[in-house]
């Protein structure tokens, strides 16, 4: 009986929420009750999120339909520290980098709405200089390939052309958009240093550069599980 | 002027409804490292076949999930806002089960074309 009752209520409470979106829909006025701001992000990132998808769909075709063998990105990947072979090993310290500044950007944005000057600044600067780590890391890397092991965009020593390509294309587009954001958080960082959100009144910016650096960590780690890992 | 008023609400309205205990983060924060660490041991003792890219699935949809849910607010966000973030993607499934079919058609193609090539 008393749970006729809370299925009747949960039921009720699904149909509030679809008439309130409905509503909200309908009305002759702003549609999504957040600032226009947050609402452009969401929209150019969800338009990143279908470039995005297409680059890894087309990794997965290549990869797909080759004939020859594709490398192993475990081996290729893997560093020799003190004698012994990691695999994987600055992929990994790359992966909690970007998670860890995704954190630090997180609790930005909340002392940002506390209104707590100082430590949003600080935080966001955290943030950045997480970032430009993971980038120089990509950069060691990207060498590495391309010095020792000869990978090229046309073709590689270990297996599949398509291979060098890919990887190329997608981890590059990947850190051009952590290179800007690193860029977009300083410029942030500093407006919220010198009090510029204060006397405007909200730090609705802050939340807005946050959402994006946590596309960016959330593409790496579509990236890590179907590129490096698979 | 109605316009700069509602405006003003909605920003209020906004910053109050962000308001979250900083331990959320934290507790998120830890959880996306046990699961990146939990892939990366899938890598490091080297499962393979069905076991090895169900369990990367899983945890690369976890980390998502937390992603999108918490560090970007979605799970406090009104339903109208969700459905125009979530719904659109779901497009891109028909593009990946499409390319998924093209992928293997083409390599039975190369098969077929690169065998009898070097059979004549």
């Amino acid at each position: 009986m008393a749970e006729d009752v809370l299925e009747a209520e949960r039921s009720t409470a699904a149909l509030r929420g679809l008439r309130a979106a409905a509503s909200d829909w309908a009305q002759d006025k702003q549609a999504f009750a957040v600032p226009w701001g947050k609402a452009m992000m969401w929209i150019f990132l969800l338009s990143d999120t279908f470039v995005f998808t297409c680059f890894l769909t087309s990794y997965m075709n290549v990869r797909i339909s080759t004939t020859e063998t594709w490398p192993n990105a475990s081996e290729v990947f893997a560093l020799t520290v003190g004698g012994t072979h990691v695999p994987l090993l600055l992929i990994a310290i790359m992966t909690m980098i970007l998670i860890t500044s995704s954190g630090t950007m997180a609790m930005a944005v909340n002392y940002g709405y506390r209104r707590d000057r100082k430590r949003t600044a600080a935080l966001m600067f955290a943030t950045a200089a997480f970032g430009l780590s993971f980038v120089g890391m990509q950069a060691f890397e990207w060498t590495k390939l391309i010095v020792e092991e000869g990978v090229r965009p046309w073709g590689n020593p270990m297996g599949a052309a398509q291979f060098g390509s890919s990887f190329f294309m997608i981890t590059g587009f990947h850190g051009l958009h952590v290179s800007a954001g690193v860029i977009y958080l300083t410029v942030v960082a500093l407006r919220v240093l010198r009090g510029f959100y204060d006397r405007k009144g909200t730090y609705e910016t802050v939340e807005i550069a946050g959402l994006y650096w946590h596309f960016v960590d959330l593409v790496w780690v579509f990236i890590f599980a179907l590129f490096y890992l698979w | 002027m109605d316009q700069a008023v509602n405006h003003g609400q909605v920003e209020e309205h906004h910053a109050q409804g962000q308001l979250h205990p900083i331990r959320i983060y934290l507790c998120i924060w830890a959880l996306l490292f046990v699961f990146s660490a939990f892939s990366y041991m899938v890598d490091y003792f080297q499962l393979q076949g069905a076991l090895r890219w169900t369990l990367i699935i899983l945890f690369m949809f976890l980390k998502a999930t937390f992603i999108v849910a918490i560090f970007m607010h979605v799970a406090w966000e009104r339903l109208a806002l969700k459905l125009a973030i979530l719904t659109p993607p779901l497009a891109l499934l028909v593009l990946i089960g499409l390319m998924a079919i093209e992928g293997d058609y083409t390599f039975l193609t190369r098969l077929t074309a690169f065998v009898a090539g070097e059979g004549g």
